[in-house]
């Protein structure tokens, strides 16, 4: 059986810079599965858009070689690649209405006419477009337009669809409510989705896998849950979600170096006094987000740590108080 | 009046009076000049007649009776001809020329297009006479094939067909270049990429997105040519000898050596006329093809 999947073998893309030459991906080397949802998560600069791009064709890899299904993709134009992308603020064809935005792809391919506007009627009963077919793009709303960009994709039925910051230009509630759109076509069409983004929340919530991306190459790579509960260097655990830092002795370990916590895996002691041994410090500002409330706590050498707890604590600004982290969720990374 | 309506046409006013002064003043002598009498030496006679339209599609035989005569209709016909031609031309040439420009780095977009508009540092009179000496029997281009015997006999490059359309290429490719130039220069090179990943090849992409998008520079760039292109008057006269008679260089000689101006008002009054009803069709088709793609 020929191996199926994307396969990334020690990609690099170097781009002049000053004189210079920058490595935008440097030697990356990734295995996706089919059908699997994986992310691209990183900051912006950190080669994942460029990652992206060399998948599509829209880049040359200077270096290594992409397998699609076992074949070297790389040395392809972008028209000859079993791959489509959703561009991130959606590049939809100004000129052309819905429907011949969503057919062009299979236009291009040489599709019967019959076939293009089947798969266009069908395409916009996915997305929930039906009977704006004859629209512009300019006549629909942002979301409106990031459907019809993922229908134009999606209609080709690509053996990878490629999402470049798709859902960043909306807002939170469409955002969220995109998010599990995109995770029910993906789960219905059976494509393997690579999803570029810097917002490690989408991250989190969507991915079957996520590679955490850092000055051009993979910091980490997991499931969400291991990124997040055993991230392998600081820069991942800083990254994703909040974390503390503090040296091992202040939390009344033997560790050498710092020790890493999440805010929700540290709990007050209650009725502690200066003497209580453990982590001590002084209450320096309570935030109430809803369903958690965060408390920053200044420690006595001046460092801060945030808590969150998930019911509001019998504690106010300025109080001294004392701190635990259950052992088994300590993070100790490089 | 309300005041307020005082008010608007009083900040109208400069607006009103250039293009009162620089538009419509010279259009309307010109007007009616077409509609009055030539004056023995020039001039006019204020006298209403009909006898400069008239002249357009008519001579006097030897005993007064009016003929039909098309020589003056294959004129305007040849210049038309020559002026889609050169339009055509311009489009060719100027297409490449702008994509070349707007896809080059940022910094280095103004020299280019400073290089485009060099040519009007001078005088269009100068450019075209360095033209002549390009062209002619001993010019420069035949001296060099000869010198090189690439050919035995100078080749006869001036005083045809070939030199005005090339002088006319020459005079307006830059107004064809600019206006592409700027529209593509805005242009969001995005969708060239998505059309690449939607399978669309080079050609499909310049034809089913480019091109589309650039119609209206490319529109814009085709009118500025065409219509300064079927009133010209240097490159057919000198270029061209003067021998082919093109509809700039009759309205220019009525002017001077045949002391005709209502016939030469009449002539430009068609020719407007005739220019107009091309803009008209071509917006028309404009919106008909926008519709097609």
């Amino acid at each position: 059986m020929s191996p199926t999947g994307l396969s990334i073998q020690s990609v690099s893309k170097i781009f002049p810079h000053a004189g210079g030459a920058v490595r935008a991906v440097d030697e990356v080397s990734l295995d996706i599965r089919a059908n699997e949802f994986f992310t691209l998560l990183g900051p912006s600069g950190c080669g994942k858009t460029t990652l992206l791009r060399m998948i599509a064709g829209l880049e040359t890899a200077d270096g290594g070689r992409i397998l699609l299904d076992g074949e070297d993709i790389a040395p392809l134009p972008p028209s000859k690649r079993p791959v489509n992308t959703v561009f991130q603020n959606y590049a939809l064809f100004p000129h052309m209405t819905v429907a011949q935005n969503i057919g062009f792809g299979l236009e291009m391919q040489g599709r019967p006419a019959g076939d293009i506007s089947r798969a266009v009627a069908d395409a916009l009963k996915t997305i929930r477009l039906e009977g704006m077919e004859s629209r512009r793009p300019a006549e629909l709303s942002g979301g409106q337009q990031q459907r019809v960009a993922l229908a134009r994709a999606l209609v080709n039925h690509p053996k990878v669809l490629l999402l470049d910051e798709s859902l960043s230009a909306l807002d939170y509630k469409l955002r969220k409510e995109m998010q599990i759109e995109l995770k029910r076509l993906q789960r219905e069409s059976g494509i393997t989705f690579i999803f570029v983004t810097h917002d490690q929340d989408e991250a989190l919530s969507m991915s079957d896998r996520i590679a955490v991306m850092s000055h051009g190459k993979v910091a980490q790579l997991g499931t969400p849950q291991e990124i997040y509960d055993h991230p392998a260097t600081r820069f991942v655990a800083d990254f994703i979600g909040i974390c503390n830092f503090l040296p091992a002795a202040d939390l009344g370990l033997k560790d050498a170096g710092e020790i890493g916590f999440r805010p929700e895996d540290a709990a007050f002691v209650a009725g502690a006094t200066p003497e209580t041994p453990g982590a001590k410090g002084r209450i320096a500002h309570i935030t109430y987000r809803g369903a958690v409330t965060h408390y920053l706590i200044k420690l006595a050498d001046g460092r801060t740590v945030t808590l969150s707890e998930d019911d509001p604590q019998d504690v106010k600004v300025d109080d001294d108080i004392a701190f635990a982290v259950a052992p088994d969720r300590l993070i100790r990374c490089a | 009046m309300s005041p307020a309506r005082k008010k608007s046409l009083l900040l109208l006013s400069p607006f009103l009076a250039v293009m009162g002064a620089f538009f419509l003043m010279p259009l309307l002598l010109i007007a009616a000049y077409s509609f009055l009498q030539a004056g023995p030496n020039g001039g006019v006679v204020w006298h209403f007649s009909w006898d400069a339209y008239v002249q357009i599609l008519y001579t006097r035989d030897f005993d007064g009776t009016l003929v039909f005569d098309a020589g003056y209709l294959q004129i305007f016909w040849r210049s038309l001809k020559l002026a889609g031609i050169c339009t055509a031309l311009c489009l060719l040439a100027g297409f490449p020329m702008a994509w070349h420009m707007a896809t080059r780095p940022p910094e280095k977009r103004n020299l280019w297009i400073m290089l485009v508009t060099i040519p009007f540092w001078t005088n269009l009179l100068i450019r075209t006479y360095a033209w002549m000496l390009i062209l002619r029997t001993d010019g420069l281009v035949n001296n060099a094939l000869v010198k090189t015997h690439l050919i035995a006999q100078p080749l006869t490059l001036l005083y045809n067909d070939f030199s005005i359309g090339l002088g006319l290429l020459y005079s307006y490719l830059p107004f064809m270049v600019l206006p592409i130039y700027a529209n593509l220069e805005r242009m969001d090179w995005r969708l060239v990429e998505a059309a690449q990943d939607l399978y669309a090849t080079r050609a499909q992409t310049l034809r089913r997105v480019i091109l589309p998008l650039a119609a209206p520079g490319i529109l814009a760039g085709c009118v500025l040519v065409f219509i300064p292109a079927i009133g010209s008057f240097l490159a057919p006269d000198l270029l061209g000898g003067g021998k082919r008679m093109m509809i700039g260089t009759l309205i220019a000689n009525q002017f001077s050596f045949a002391r005709n101006w209502p016939f030469g008002a009449a002539a430009s009054v068609v020719l407007m006329a005739v220019v107009m009803l091309g803009l008209m069709l071509m917006a028309r088709k404009g919106r008909g093809l926008q519709s097609l793609v």
